[in-house]
């Protein structure tokens, strides 16, 4: 960790970079995210299990742009989306400096988007086991009891798009839901909208989300969201054999094989 | 009581299916009636949300149909929608949306027999599958807290 301070601490001043995200102490036993533009200042970076939001999810925000280049604390799951991000054209090369947090919550030097790749390539995201069950779980249900018990698990939500806010992938500026002439998804608590919302959301990430479970930390209701997700990122790789983000592949809605293989069309 | 009539949206592609429901027509072949066609310019404008909408507005099942492979008026739409078919029906199936009250197809415009099967047999799958109910609870929820 001192390393990585150090490390900031001369960005800022060489004037390599104007800001740098990472994480702070927040109120009471929380971290939260913070936004460093004064090298003196560095020592306030932290880094322990606790800090669980997804910085890269501000990389797209204008009001951080406008902060100038920023260097960002990037663990594993921020580091993944931050090479979706560059899949998806949202960001360049040059726009950042990365320095990488290991998991043993030391500086990993990674020069370029190829070199985050290469890192990666040795971590693949895995669907945990406990995950695995749940879905599995799910899924054995007959068909009107998985769906009741979904009705009542998204009942809490009264759409305060947390989770959309706290993902690094959803950086539309204007999103389906504010589409509002008419309004294509009701904004109000009820079972329909939550519903339509949440398949929304998921389908929008469909082959895209890194399974950084943001969203379900972000979740005020605890609404197991993720769920879906990792059952959509499942899918994507028992059916196109592609599994997280990469520079050099495309993205799996955006592109097809005419050899693709389902079972289900006549 | 009378029996239960299946509402059925169907969603196609102007270029294929739907010339070739046109050809069903012309050819003088009778299908089932509970059949309603929705125009597309192609199966990579169905946009999976307006499925969802159909089910919300209450139809019983629906049908989704375009070009065969490698015969989409725009080249690729078809192989895209059909990725997005793929990721979308293993969602609904994960939530507990009736995957079975979706029948996706490949009917071309010379195919006009095809059509009328794929309405006769989806149907019939509909009807023995009785209204749906799940998806209409859900959806009625506003109506009835408007009646209280």
């Amino acid at each position: 960790m001192k390393e990585l301070i150090k490390k900031a601490a001369s960005l800022l001043e060489s004037n390599t970079v104007q800001v740098v995200i990472g994480y702070g102490k927040g109120s009471v036993d929380r971290t939260r995210a913070i936004f460093i533009t004064n090298a003196a200042e560095c020592e306030q970076l932290i880094f322990d299990s606790r800090c669980i939001q997804n910085l890269a999810v501000y990389l797209t925000k204008a009001e951080i742009k406008k902060l100038g280049k920023p260097a960002i604390m990037a663990p594993l799951p921020v580091l993944r989306s931050i090479l979706q991000l560059a899949a998806e054209n949202q960001i360049k090369e040059d726009d950042l400096i990365v320095l990488g947090v290991s998991p043993e919550s030391e500086l990993v030097e990674l020069e370029s988007l190829a070199a985050i790749e290469t890192y990666l390539s040795t971590k693949q995201i895995s669907i945990e086991e406990k995950y695995q069950t749940t879905i599995e779980a799910i899924k054995a249900m007959p068909v009107s009891e998985r769906f009741a018990w979904w009705v009542k698990e998204l009942e809490p939500c009264f759409k305060c798009y947390a989770c959309r806010a706290a993902c690094p992938l959803c950086y539309c500026t204007r999103c389906t839901v504010e589409n509002n002439q008419p309004q294509w998804i009701s904004v109000a608590s009820n079972p329909l909208g939550n519903l339509e919302w949440h398949v929304m959301r998921a389908m929008h990430l469909a082959g895209r989300c890194t399974d950084c479970e943001a969203c379900y930390n972000a979740c005020p209701m605890g609404i197991p969201i993720h769920l879906l997700t990792k059952s959509m990122l499942q899918d994507v790789s028992d059916n196109f054999g592609t599994y997280g983000p990469s520079l050099h592949m495309d993205n799996t809605l955006s592109s097809f094989n005419p050899d693709d293989k389902e079972s289900f069309i006549r | 009581m009378s029996e239960f009539e299946p509402k059925i949206v169907a969603f196609v592609c102007n270029w294929c299916t739907y010339a070739g429901a046109d050809l069903t027509g012309t050819s003088r072949i009778k299908y089932a009636q509970n059949v309603k066609i929705i125009r597309f310019p192609c199966t990579g404008r169905i946009d999976f949300m307006l499925l969802l909408k159909s089910f919300g507005e209450g139809a019983d099942g629906i049908i989704v149909s375009g070009c065969h492979p490698n015969d989409c008026h725009y080249t690729s739409g078809n192989f895209h929608a059909r990725r997005r078919w793929i990721m979308f029906r293993g969602l609904l199936d994960m939530l507990g949306i009736d995957v079975r009250r979706i029948q996706y197809s490949w009917v071309s415009a010379a195919e006009g027999a095809k059509w009328a099967d794929i309405v006769n047999t989806t149907v019939t799958a509909i009807r023995e599958l009785g209204p749906y109910t799940d998806y209409a609870k859900v959806a009625g929820y506003l109506e009835k807290e408007a009646n209280v």
